[in-house]
């Protein structure tokens, strides 16, 4: 952990040397989840509500899910780049280091730009926070917490993931970005206004809706029956965080050099 | 004229090799488009509310917009000439006879153009064999799809001439990422890209009114379902020429102030 920190510093003050392309990169980073929520605005503007949810509730939501989006890709943007890792045998001085490899490669990219949405996401929760006609309680508080850390978690398992298919492929795969770009575009909206076959698939293989749906169901009030299930389903993300870090060490030990 | 069309040609064999990547990116824009389609599903079910476009125009607006991203979307990066910029092998641009702002007007335009080609088709094709209601309706009589064809490569025309800005916004920052940014994302909102534009509320459509972006994406698409009648696409055709003519008159105007103050830099 303490080495994770190391690096975390190390590139930080790489990033501050170009100051001003920093700002303006923080800037745009802020405004490109900013139009979507504008968009989002809009069209509660228009239509009032989606399938009985409020705008003050699909805004938590959003807001849930781009928190926990921007900090996974803070925290593990070297997955994302993993495959030029492997393309120029980089990995191969990885791996003879005494450390673990999920933390080096972790450790080996960190995109502090991305502060900018975090920003955006955290204003956005807030106004959502204060305008909610919601009784805040200590459960709830927590609740919410868990929704954010754990959907860190599973965006972070499916980063992970992309990467372990590198591994086989050597080429990184566009096709992962259904699930982290067009997870994060999907959760903004409380699953449950998809069809039937997309809530069902986001549940049980990618359990987004364990840190949107169910746990918003708890905070909303609009539960029924026992509130607790619903306030730990959130826990499910860190459940699916663990086979991802399995597969990797598969990967790891299936991993050829390429020679280069 | 000639070297112009071949550097075109070279670009777009060059672009058609990367096919697993445009199967990726199918695939992406599919589910893309499925979820967008459920959102607006989701929204119109309600009922009691008189929307300004209906959902199966608005649909096949979606699928449109996802089959032609590559020539509407502004942030089509091109690394090569940022790099040509940034590197100083600008140079060597500079010394080919022929006019720099053409060779790369081009460039741009073949890469577009064969990055949509790849996608564009099996996107199209699915979306028409789709099931009712995500189906992409065909455009209602043959007229008006001539009409969408020539507004689509007129908008695309917009979209090169203004990327072609942010190239040249280069010169003066050496810096492309951060200013480019808040641009493309900008440019992409008053494009109807987020939202579409006829949902936004009417003080904000008429500021998109006035600006190029619309022209591009959210006009052609609109012509195509019928959502714009004949007679006022004709007039948008209109000012898409004057749109297009303005925007390569400032382009060059740009360039060759920028190029008469660049500095190479070494290497």
């Amino acid at each position: 952990m303490k080495l994770y920190w190391k690096y975390v510093v190390i590139l930080f003050k790489s990033q501050m040397q170009y100051r001003a392309s920093f700002w303006l990169l923080t800037i745009g980073q802020f405004l490109v989840p900013f139009s979507v929520f504008a968009g989002l605005y809009f069209l509660f503007e228009r239509f009032e509500q989606i399938k009985g949810w409020q705008f003050q509730e699909v805004a938590l939501c959003f807001a849930v899910i781009h928190m926990a989006f921007s900090l996974s890709e803070c925290f593990a943007r070297g997955f994302d780049y993993f495959s030029a890792m492997v393309v120029n045998g980089e990995f191969d001085r990885v791996l003879v280091r005494p450390r673990g490899t999920v933390l080096q490669v972790m450790g080996s990219k960190f995109e502090f730009t991305r502060v900018g949405r975090l920003i955006q996401s955290l204003i956005v929760l807030i106004w959502a926070i204060s305008r909610l006609p919601v009784e805040w309680t200590a459960p709830k508080a927590v609740t919410l917490l868990l929704m954010v850390a754990s959907g860190t978690f599973i965006f972070t398992g499916i980063f992970i993931l992309a990467a372990t298919l590198c591994f086989w492929t050597v080429q990184g795969l566009e096709v992962v970005n259904i699930f982290t770009d067009g997870g994060r575009q999907m959760a903004q909206y409380p699953l449950q206004i998809y069809k039937k076959w997309v809530t069902r698939f986001f549940t049980f293989v990618i359990p987004f809706s364990c840190v949107n749906y169910l746990p918003l169901l708890y905070i909303l009030d609009k539960a029924p029956g026992n509130g607790l299930l619903y306030m730990l389903s959130p826990l499910a993300g860190v459940v699916f965080l663990l086979p991802c870090l399995l597969v990797w060490q598969v990967g790891v030990r299936h991993y050829r050099s390429t020679g280069s | 004229m000639k070297a112009y069309i071949s550097v075109f040609k070279l670009r777009l064999y060059n672009g058609m090799q990367y096919r697993a990547a445009a199967l990726a990116g199918i695939a992406t824009q599919f589910f893309w488009g499925f979820i967008i389609i459920m959102v607006y599903e989701a929204f119109y079910s309600q009922g009691g509310i008189e929307a300004p476009i209906s959902l199966s125009e608005l649909i096949s607006y979606v699928w449109l917009q996802q089959a032609f991203l590559a020539l509407i979307i502004l942030w089509f990066r091109d690394n090569e000439l940022f790099q040509l910029i940034t590197t100083g092998n600008i140079a060597y641009e500079l010394c080919r006879p022929s006019g720099i702002y053409g060779l790369w007007f081009a460039k741009l335009l073949a890469q577009r153009l064969a990055s949509a080609l790849l996608r564009c088709m099996p996107i199209i094709a699915v979306a028409l064999l789709l099931p009712e209601p995500y189906r992409l309706l065909p455009p209602p009589d043959p007229a008006t799809f001539l009409l969408f064809a020539t507004t689509l490569l007129l908008g695309l025309f917009i979209m090169v001439a203004l990327s072609m800005l942010m190239y040249i916004s280069v010169f003066v920052t050496l810096s492309p990422s951060g200013s480019m940014l808040v641009f493309a994302v900008l440019g992409e909102f008053l494009a109807g890209m987020v939202i579409p534009i006829p949902l936004m509320p009417g003080w904000l459509q008429s500021i998109v009114d006035l600006l190029p972006f619309r022209y591009s994406a959210d006009f052609p698409f609109r012509v195509y379902s019928g959502h714009i009648p004949k007679d006022e696409a004709w007039i948008g055709i209109g000012i898409q020429c004057a749109w297009l003519a303005a925007l390569i008159g400032i382009g060059k105007l740009a360039m060759g102030k920028a190029l008469r103050r660049v500095v190479v830099q070494g290497g």
